[in-house]
């Protein structure tokens, strides 16, 4: 029997496109179906009724909410290479902390870098640019944050590149200027398929995010 | 040397996680016992980005984040598995792990709060928190996530449960009802009871007084 794999998704959204390259990495074959946040769809409220988020990877009828989740799920049930987490313990653990960090750092932080005003825009900034010095400094000379190979933690983090324009204009900031070496990095992830194929241009999330602000008053 | 030390504090919910897994494995390891006001070099060292514990050092290697610990400990020492073999029934585990780590701050903003605003919306997104736990995790009484034996969503719960009982006695508010959270209720006190979980818990009436020292300590200070 083939596989049956939806993936419930917001195309702004920098955990959908984690999926989308996980999916894409793997060559399995799924059907994108975009959700409204004005307007969710009662299968989305179905299969994540406790956060009722994207991205939501339904595998043959059954859910799996989180990004991170939903990635070492794909690489588990689809255990052929490329793999997405090293097969070392060690390495695992390394690669799951960075995921952890990303997620516990970078998404909080860069909302207030965009939409926020005043002091706690400049308060937001600062941090955000330390937090990527720090993943910076954590990638060092390799060319992915795994080694040689792209993986897990290059997937976490990837997807937030084509947010980066929106957050230097709105932000006022030029992140190639203060983390040099994380951008060529992006521009590594960017030549591969996977990724190209998973994010929007950098322009098409200005635009988005251009008109959210409007829509809230914001501008 | 030791192959495995933790680097923890004996009141913490996180240590306690990383206590229980070590326990229920029969892994021995050396405990240093870390001051939070003076922080080792070491720990410091071995946890540069958060500076916090527990950090577990397995020959050597230092590991941070109290359920990732968890899950390298469980991929490295097979015996009493905490996670499922099936990947969907992991990818279920790791989203309930998530969840329960979610509610750690929960209580922390608890015990933090000022005023009696602030306080009744701490307890309301507990609530909200336990009430969904409740509905969604139950298959049977026992534990959590219907097996026989303690797994990784009942270490994250209950650490996370443990230390929400020490905040109820701190503050004299009862927040896991046992009319309210039927089910939640009757499963922490099967797991409280549980062998190695009972003789690996710290002493409640012990860990009430040195988080109200904590606390006096900081209001002091501020």
């Amino acid at each position: 029997m083939a596989d049956n794999v939806v993936l419930l998704d917001f195309w702004p959204s920098s955990y959908g496109m984690r999926v989308k390259i996980a999916l894409e990495e793997k060559g399995i074959t799924y059907e994108c179906r975009q959700e409204d946040f004005q307007a969710k769809s009662s299968l989305l409220l179905e299969m994540n009724p406790i956060h009722k988020l994207i991205p939501v990877l339904i595998h043959n009828g059954k859910p799996v909410c989180e990004s991170l989740n939903v990635i070492e799920y794909i690489d588990e049930v689809w255990n052929y290479k490329p793999s997405l987490l090293p097969s070392d313990p060690y390495k695992r653990s390394q690669a799951r902390f960075w995921g952890d960090y990303i997620d516990k750092n970078v998404y909080s932080i860069r909302r207030k870098v965009w939409i926020g005003k005043g002091k706690e825009q400049e308060e937001s900034k600062k941090k955000f640019i330390e937090c990527l010095k720090t993943l910076e400094q954590e990638l060092g000379d390799k060319p992915y944050f795994g080694g040689e190979e792209f993986g897990y933690v290059d997937v976490a983090l990837i997807p937030f590149t084509s947010w980066f324009y929106t957050y230097e204009i709105y932000g006022k900031l030029n992140i190639e200027e203060e983390c040099p070496k994380l951008v060529t990095w992006a521009k590594r992830c960017m030549e591969k398929e996977s990724v190209a194929k998973s994010l929007p241009h950098p322009h098409k999330i200005y635009g988005f995010a251009k008109q959210y602000k409007q829509r809230h008053g914001l501008e | 040397m030791a192959q495995v030390k933790l680097h923890g504090f004996w009141y913490s919910p996180f240590t306690l996680r990383v206590v229980l897994t070590l326990k229920l494995k029969g892994i021995p390891y050396e405990n240093i016992e870390e001051d939070r006001f003076n922080k080792s070099p070491q720990l410091l060292e071995y946890n540069p980005v958060h500076k916090k514990t527990p950090v577990l050092v397995h020959d050597g290697k230092p590991l941070c984040e109290s359920m990732i610990i968890v899950e390298y400990i469980d991929e490295k020492w097979p015996q009493y598995p905490l996670l499922p073999v099936d990947p969907y029934e992991r990818a279920q585990a790791r989203f309930w792990v998530k969840y329960a780590d979610e509610m750690i701050p929960a209580v922390g903003a608890l015990f933090s709060s000022s005023g009696v605003e602030e306080r009744e919306n701490s307890i309301n997104k507990i609530w909200e928190h336990l009430k969904v736990v409740e509905q969604h995790c139950f298959g049977y009484e026992k534990n959590i996530f219907g097996g026989n034996t303690i797994n990784i969503v009942d270490i994250a719960f209950g650490s996370a449960i443990k230390f929400l009982i020490t905040i109820e006695d701190i503050i004299e508010v009862k927040i896991l009802d046992a009319e309210k959270f039927p089910h939640l209720h009757s499963w922490f006190n099967n797991f409280k009871d549980a062998p190695v979980i009972n003789e690996n818990l710290p002493d409640h009436q012990k860990v009430v007084a040195f988080i109200k020292s904590l606390l006096q300590k900081s209001l002091q200070s501020s």
